[in-house]
């Protein structure tokens, strides 16, 4: 283990998560078992009033999630000085085996907690807690993703040896190698914007679909074409936009952009791609909550603000694309 | 989304008059917090700058060292060597180094002493750095008297003083001429102290390091990346270390933190219970209680800082200076660059607000759920 002062930021950020969820999980057991609205009886006043504590709990524990996802980013570019081999983040997350599993369950779990935060947002709105139980029940579901990822965390950072010679960006993110980063960096730059141009008017569409009717299926539709729309979006960062970016025609790393080098741009990139995505995540679930009485108002306007929002920041994304693309002197698509 | 906004406004100014209505409370926990992100930043401060500066200092270090050693020790490199190391392909520029190490009694001190053919010294001559030049009292123009390897002494006059930016590598360092300092340090003609050799693409580095031990077995190459992870890895260690002693005391303002928050004066308590009784509720309240938090860690947090980076740029650090950085007898005075990047920031945000706003949380929420009645009674 390597006593570097963010690596003990990020273990002491896991142990007050971990403290909190338990808590928090055995809490939700009782929501499930006890909850009932109509009791005026002195257990069903204690749960009530704990609700309170547990929901504030909770924004922390989410809040120190989305930290410790940054965190973990930028001290993985920062520890790359120490290890033969690593120039980035990619070649520190190289090092054992379970440096990728950390970094995604990081974001899988960024993705759940904005869903439960907006879900706790919108019930909290509802004077009868309507949504009391989907809310708990999601978080039980959580609950594991977020012990797996402190697991996977501890076991990453015990396991760094500063003797091992890794492999970087240059060796992953090569047309010539093998595996799910190889395929992606082998995708013609031409081809990649194409998509992501194709991807953006459906959503276009379909944003505006939502907007104008705002039914289950529309929201549904959104979602859907939103998760694609940051699968193809991440792929185009890797296959194109880094290109234009690094001024490279063969350099496909998606972490070198977050360097000082390359002005910071990563954050640019991902910062509204990663927003717009968790907005757009939870807009079919509130779209059935319409159904809802004491919801119906605030869910049909979260529904268009959501929506609305989430493309903003898409369309932020894209303009971002464009000017790096126009900013840069390379030309990939003129042949 | 305005009706968001105006709420929490007047919240923050509910909040904010109530903090002042209690200042003697809230003055001394604002104290230790502001001292304990001080203490902390300060660490942070300095051994970043410290590791900047040293990555500064090796950019342009030549890319490997070559040493050679006889039994395990090292030894003086002979001159037919840099012919077999020009063969290698891939490096350019090698040149033998001549340098060495002289003990000064008077004031009990080591000078580095170095070749120097570009300053245009005659043999008589020297050029020294700022530190040595105060610690024997001498300036431009004086002499300095060095005793030689053979127990003679040889009087230099003093050409010119190292400039003082440059002085962390140079306070302690004596230029001259390779013939005056072959005599001084006695070190024999056809030998160097070692070679320093340039290698065009960094990435062969590895392979003309491993074809310098193939040709010349007693030697050791040195890779100047080798030297910046080392350092690195050391700068993390030592603030490492001390955050983790430091670890106690944040443990210790938790808990200090946990029972001020826990301990709510009846005064206090009846403040909530009257907020109820008009109509706040235990939603509301917490959402106070938050902007207070905030406030609180803000004006800690951003004061705090700020004493650190007057401590350690302008105060020279000199809490923690001999732990991080090292010492010796002509230590360099010199001045660090301020360096503040957002891994710092976010690491110290860590280190302190996170648990400060986690301890107070369960007290908060217990003063929350209080009955109006109850206290008002």
């Amino acid at each position: 283990m390597l006593l570097h002062p963010a690596i003990m930021a990020l273990l002491l950020l896991s142990l007050l998560v971990t403290a909190m969820l338990l808590p928090a999980a055995l809490f939700a057991l009782q929501i499930l078992r006890h909850w009932n609205m109509q009791s005026g009886s002195a257990r069903q006043l204690a749960l009530e009033r704990k609700t309170y504590l547990i929901s504030t709990l909770l924004t922390w524990v989410f809040t120190a999630e989305l930290l410790s996802l940054f965190l973990f980013i930028y001290s993985a570019e920062a520890l790359s000085g120490q290890f033969v081999g690593a120039m980035c983040a990619t070649g520190v997350l190289n090092i054992n085996a379970w440096g990728w599993p950390t970094l995604w369950l990081k974001i899988v779990t960024f993705f759940a907690g904005s869903l439960w935060l907006i879900m706790n947002q919108l019930d909290n709105h509802g004077y009868d807690f309507p949504l009391i139980r989907q809310k708990y029940i999601l978080l039980l579901l959580i609950v594991p993703l977020l012990l797996a990822g402190g697991y996977s965390q501890l076991s990453f950072f015990s396991a760094l040896n500063p003797e091992v010679i890794t492999s970087c960006c240059g060796s992953l993110f090569s047309a010539d190698a093998q595996g799910v980063a190889a395929e992606l960096s082998g995708i013609a730059p031409k081809n990649a914007l194409l998509m992501l141009t194709v991807a953006a008017l459906i959503l276009c569409v379909t944003a505006y679909l939502v907007l104008k009717q705002g039914t289950r299926l529309t929201a549904l539709a959104f979602s859907i074409t939103a998760l694609l729309f940051f699968a193809i979006a991440l792929s185009a960062i890797v296959s194109a936009v880094a290109l234009y970016i690094y001024q490279h025609p063969h350099h496909h790393c998606p972490f070198c952009l977050l360097k000082a080098g390359h002005h910071y741009s990563g954050y640019l990139l991902y910062l509204p791609l990663f927003v717009a995505t968790a907005l757009a995540l939870p807009l079919p679930f509130i779209a059935r909550c319409q159904a809802i009485p004491s919801l119906s108002a605030t869910a049909h306007r979260w529904v268009k603000q959501l929506s609305r929002s989430s493309l903003a920041l898409y369309l932020l994304f894209l303009v971002i694309v464009l000017l790096e693309i126009a900013a840069s002197p390379l030309r990939l698509l003129s042949q | 989304m305005n009706h968001f906004f105006s709420r929490q406004r007047y919240l923050i100014d509910y909040t904010l008059a109530s903090l002042l209505r209690r200042k003697g409370k809230h003055a001394t926990l604002l104290l230790i917090y502001t001292l304990v992100i001080a203490l902390l930043a300060s660490v942070m401060l300095f051994t970043e700058a410290l590791r900047q500066e040293s990555q500064l200092l090796l950019s342009d270090a030549p890319e490997i060292v070559l040493q050679r050693q006889i039994a395990g020790r090292h030894a003086l490199v002979p001159v037919d060597y840099l012919e077999k190391i020009g063969t290698i392909r891939g490096t350019h520029q090698i040149e033998g180094r001549l340098w060495g190490y002289h003990y000064d009694a008077t004031i009990k001190a080591n000078y580095t002493v170095m070749a120097s053919e570009e300053h245009a010294l005659t043999n008589s001559e020297i050029i020294i750095g700022a530190t040595l030049a105060r610690s024997r009292g001498v300036a431009v123009g004086d002499m300095l008297s060095l005793s030689a390897a053979d127990g003679g002494t040889f009087v230099f006059t003093i050409k010119a003083l190292l400039p003082s930016t440059s002085e962390l590598v140079s306070s302690d360092l004596v230029l001259m001429t390779p013939h005056a300092l072959r005599l001084t340090l006695g070190i024999p003609e056809g030998f160097y102290t070692d070679v320093i050799i340039a290698v065009r693409n960094p990435r062969e580095m590895q392979k003309v390091a491993a074809k310098l031990i193939e040709r010349l077995p007693d030697s050791r190459p040195i890779l100047r990346d080798e030297i910046l992870r080392t350092y690195e890895a050391v700068f993390a260690w030592r603030q490492g270390v001390v955050l983790l002693l430091l670890v106690t005391t944040v443990l210790a303002f938790i808990i200090f933190a946990w029972d001020r928050a826990s301990g709510l004066s009846a005064e206090e308590r009846r403040e909530i219970g009257i907020l109820k009784a008009v109509g706040w509720e235990i939603g509301d309240i917490l959402q106070m209680k938050f902007w207070e938090g905030t406030i609180i860690s803000l004006s800690a947090f951003l004061t705090g800082y700020l004493i650190a980076y007057l401590h350690v740029f302008y105060g020279n650090a000199s809490l923690f200076a001999p732990v991080l950085k090292g010492w010796a007898t002509l230590y360099p005075d010199f001045r660090l660059y301020p360096v503040i990047d957002a891994l710092q920031l976010t690491t110290l945000f860590c280190f302190t607000v996170i648990p400060y706003a986690v301890a107070t949380l369960v007290p908060t929420w217990r003063s929350a759920i209080t009955d109006p009645e109850e206290v008002m009674r």
